[in-house]
């Protein structure tokens, strides 16, 4: 926490954030997790179409992964029924492996597409699974650096 | 323009939830905020048990097997870690809208309305799945558009998630997280008194061949199982239904997939066979919850003129289990299949 509270302080003096982009649900396969591949208007100048349709198509195949339902899941089921679920406490689910590859995944695209051109992806875990937020913040021109504050590294100039 | 930082003090989630819903145990604990009535369900469980143990079990096991016993504890133990976890786990609960989420959804709907100010949002918005025609509502409390099968509860003032209906016998709202719980919990119970029952008249009867009937029916107290067992396992039976059907309580009672609606209506998340709606249900993945107590909430950071509410971090810090010896046993298993 202290990382993100140093970052912010340095967003501070550098940008300010303009406004807030959110990606909705795409229902039309059921409850599903899937994103919509529609790119909004407001990032038209912000970033390329493809790099964002490729980020929403990698994080809704993870969403896929995680959900899916074969031979792991049902044997976590069964073993799970057997021991009257107190293994859950003991285990991790595949769900939340898959979860901590997602965020290991939008952290990464942060660092190496949206923080350079003044974007910052958060995880949809953090928005209950609802929305994929894109945060769109201004260079106010101090330090010429761009905002990131999941980074403890300086990110790069846009 | 300057901007000053006033750093709030860190709280969990569960600290500044703005649902109904009661915590224990540092938020690891999740319940409605009325009980009394699972306290009840504890209390005739235990006591139930309590009296067959006490009074039925020795003679069974001197004049049938000791396994009678054996077997009673299990189930009974599994009745009760049921019942605990569907009572203590997060149903499925969806968390508001952040006031940008909110802000944003209506600057769309002002859009799509081509107006502006005070006309209210619409309340549904049509998506198609699997070719059926379904409604999303607006939820007023939470200013979402509700997803597919989740429902608002009345009681707990929360959205849940697969909304299958408030259980006062619970505690809980049983959702998309702990319906598997819920559905296990009747099951084992319907065994289990139907078990309790089956011993109980057999007792009596054995006991009636040395002293009579009306004297062996008075000595045992435990008759009342009679009215249990058929509501019990009567509720189970439905929810076997309900589970073969890939229906929640709540789309069954409204009668949403019902082909008396029209002769299209057909129920979209089906999968189409019982054995596969069975072990989706039962044996689906399960997220976590969005309340557990590890996540911290949001530092709210209050700027002169600029408000930076959301979490940042973007990544989750999901409590760490150690990669034990059923996980490693699982993936390989897996990788075999």
């Amino acid at each position: 926490m202290a990382t993100e509270f140093h970052n912010l302080q340095e967003m501070q003096h550098c940008a300010s954030l303009v406004t807030k982009v959110f990606i909705q649900r795409d229902y039309s396969e059921g409850t599903v997790c899937r994103f919509q591949t529609k790119f909004p208007s407001e990032l038209n100048n912000r970033i390329e179409r493809t790099l964002l349709e490729e980020t929403v198509k990698t994080l809704n195949s993870y969403y896929m992964e995680a959900e899916k339902i074969g031979g792991q899941s049902y044997m976590e089921g069964c073993l799970a029924c057997a021991t009257a679920y107190i293994v859950f406490l003991c285990m991790e689910t595949r769900y939340e492996k898959v979860l901590k590859k997602i965020s290991g995944y939008i952290q990464e695209q942060n660092e190496k597409i949206y923080a350079p051109r003044g974007l910052l992806l958060t995880d949809p875990v953090e928005r209950g699974m609802r929305v994929l937020e894109v945060s769109i913040f201004e260079d106010q021109g101090s330090a010429g650096s761009s905002p990131s504050s999941t980074l403890s590294s300086d990110s790069s100039a846009r | 323009m300057k901007m000053v930082l006033k750093k709030t003090p860190k709280k969990r989630k569960w600290e500044t939830f703005p649902g109904r819903n009661k915590f224990y145990c540092d938020g690891r604990i999740m319940m409605a905020k009325q009980t009394g009535v699972f306290y009840l369900t504890l209390v005739l469980i235990l006591v139930t048990c309590g009296l067959f143990f006490t009074f039925d079990c020795w003679f069974l096991a001197e004049q049938l097997t000791p396994i009678i016993p054996v077997i009673g504890a299990v189930l009974f133990l599994f009745v009760i870690g049921t019942l605990l976890r569907t009572s203590f786990s997060d149903p499925g609960v969806l968390p508001r809208a952040t006031p940008d989420e909110a802000a944003d959804l209506e600057r769309q709907i002002d859009v799509a309305n081509g107006s502006t100010g005070y006309r209210p949002p619409p309340r549904t918005k049509e998506v198609v799945i699997n070719g059926q025609t379904v409604k999303l509502k607006y939820c007023f409390t939470c200013k979402i558009f509700r997803p597919p099968r989740a429902s608002h509860c009345s009681l707990c003032d929360n959205c849940v998630e697969r909304f299958d209906h408030h259980c006062p016998w619970v505690g809980n709202c049983v959702g998309k997280r702990n319906y598997r719980f819920f559905y296990m919990f009747i099951l084992s119970l319907s065994f289990l008194t139907v078990f309790i029952f089956a011993f109980v008249i057999t007792h009596i009867i054995l006991n009636s061949q040395r002293i009579g009937f009306l004297s062996a029916l008075k000595d045992s107290p435990v008759v009342v199982c009679f009215f249990s067992v058929w509501s019990i396992v009567g509720l189970s039976g439905f929810h076997t239904y309900l589970i073969s059907s890939n229906q929640t309580t709540n789309e069954d009672i409204k009668g949403s997939w019902s082909s008396k609606r029209s002769k299209d209506n057909y129920n979209p998340y089906s999968y189409g066979n019982i054995f596969t709606n069975c072990c989706a249900a039962l044996c689906g993945p399960l997220p976590p919850s969005e309340q557990v107590a590890a996540i911290w909430a949001s530092i709210c950071m209050h700027a002169c003129g600029h408000r930076l509410s959301g979490s940042f971090p973007p990544t989750l810090p999901i409590p760490h289990r150690p990669e034990g010896a059923f996980s490693l046993f699982l993936q390989f298993s897996c990788s075999v299949l």
